[in-house]
């Protein structure tokens, strides 16, 4: 029973070691980077566009304009960052649909280091917007007591923010694995399908994630940002 | 009983308490957090969308806490350091 695909070592020459979460890493980065630069060579603006034009437009506006739901009001400067986030691990999640195929954020590797991508970059925003002494003072709001614990908040949500992505794709994987040796005929679609399901949550939840945690690093404290009290 | 059936029984054991236990919790969270939004839902239905987003996304901090009892139970199973480095030990004997 295997735990993630690190276990997979499809080629070694001393301690350099290539295991199926590399080499699935980089098919999945090919996919995406080829597919765009195949699909946005003759961009057109006027109201003939291709499909897959029209499809790559539809992610990256609902892209944004989820960004800009949860508070940070120039989209564009963060879509890069947040728009690869989501669009990876999704991309991880939709491919289970090939035979064969094991996600790589299905190991611990993979998540843990987007989580450290996020835990970087939330404070690189910060200090963009805000300088450095800006960004440091925050820390400190809204008493000085509270800085410990600010500093141990943000270190244990990047851990959950791993925990999280492996723990669901890990657990999608295994419960396939386990079923198609019970009972395998119709059964594993189906938690296929759920396993899909999970997969997509687990990314847009990733990216909302992020999001806040980069809305709440650049604004100057107010009280209570607008996403999470209703009205 | 030497120390390798100690450690097996008790990774068992609590492998198995550990899911058990750990999603009864989140389980009535979730439910809760649903029946609530439910009702939000019904008394005001043109914010469904910051409604559902902000549902999902606290059914997912939910199901965290979850996911690390299971993935506990996962690491007790199947890569269990107390139990390699004693199968070790008895495999260099």
């Amino acid at each position: 029973m295997r735990l993630s695909p690190d276990g997979i070592i499809l080629w070694q020459h001393g301690f350099l070691k290539l295991n199926a979460t590399i080499v699935y890493t980089w098919g999945l980065m090919s996919l995406l980077s080829v597919g765009s630069i195949l699909i946005t060579r003759k961009l057109s603006t006027d109201l003939q566009r291709s499909r897959w034009q029209n499809l790559l437009e539809i992610v990256v506006t609902a892209i944004a304009k989820q960004i800009e739901d949860v508070g940070l009001s120039q989209p564009r400067k963060y879509i890069g960052f947040l728009g690869t986030l989501f669009l990876f691990v999704a991309m991880a999640a939709l491919c289970t649909v090939i035979p064969g195929y094991v996600p790589p954020t299905g190991s611990l590797s993979t998540t843990a280091a987007l989580a450290l991508c996020v835990f970087v970059a939330v404070p690189l925003f910060g200090i963009a917007e805000q300088g450095l002494g800006g960004y440091l003072t925050s820390y400190t709001k809204p008493t000085f007591i509270m800085l410990p614990f600010n500093i141990i908040s943000e270190i244990s949500r990047t851990l959950a923010l791993a925990i999280r992505l492996f723990g669901n794709m890990m657990s999608g994987t295994m419960i396939i694995g386990i079923l198609l040796s019970i009972t395998p005929f119709i059964f594993p679609i189906v938690m296929t399908v759920l396993g899909l399901l999970t997969g997509m949550v687990q990314a847009y939840i990733f990216f909302i994630l992020a999001t806040v945690y980069i809305a709440a690093a650049t604004r100057a404290r107010k009280p209570e940002p607008e996403a999470v009290s209703s009205p | 009983m030497d120390s390798m059936t100690i450690i097996a029984v008790a990774s068992i054991v609590i492998a198995g308490i550990t899911t058990g236990f750990g999603t009864m919790g989140p389980a009535l969270a979730e439910g809760r957090a649903v029946a609530t939004a439910l009702t939000s839902l019904a008394q005001q239905p043109d914010a469904s969308a910051t409604i559902t987003r902000t549902l999902f996304v606290g059914l997912a901090m939910i199901e965290s806490t979850a996911i690390y009892c299971f993935v506990v139970s996962m690491i007790l199973l199947f890569a269990n350091p107390f139990w390699n480095h004693v199968i070790a030990q008895a495999a260099g004997k």
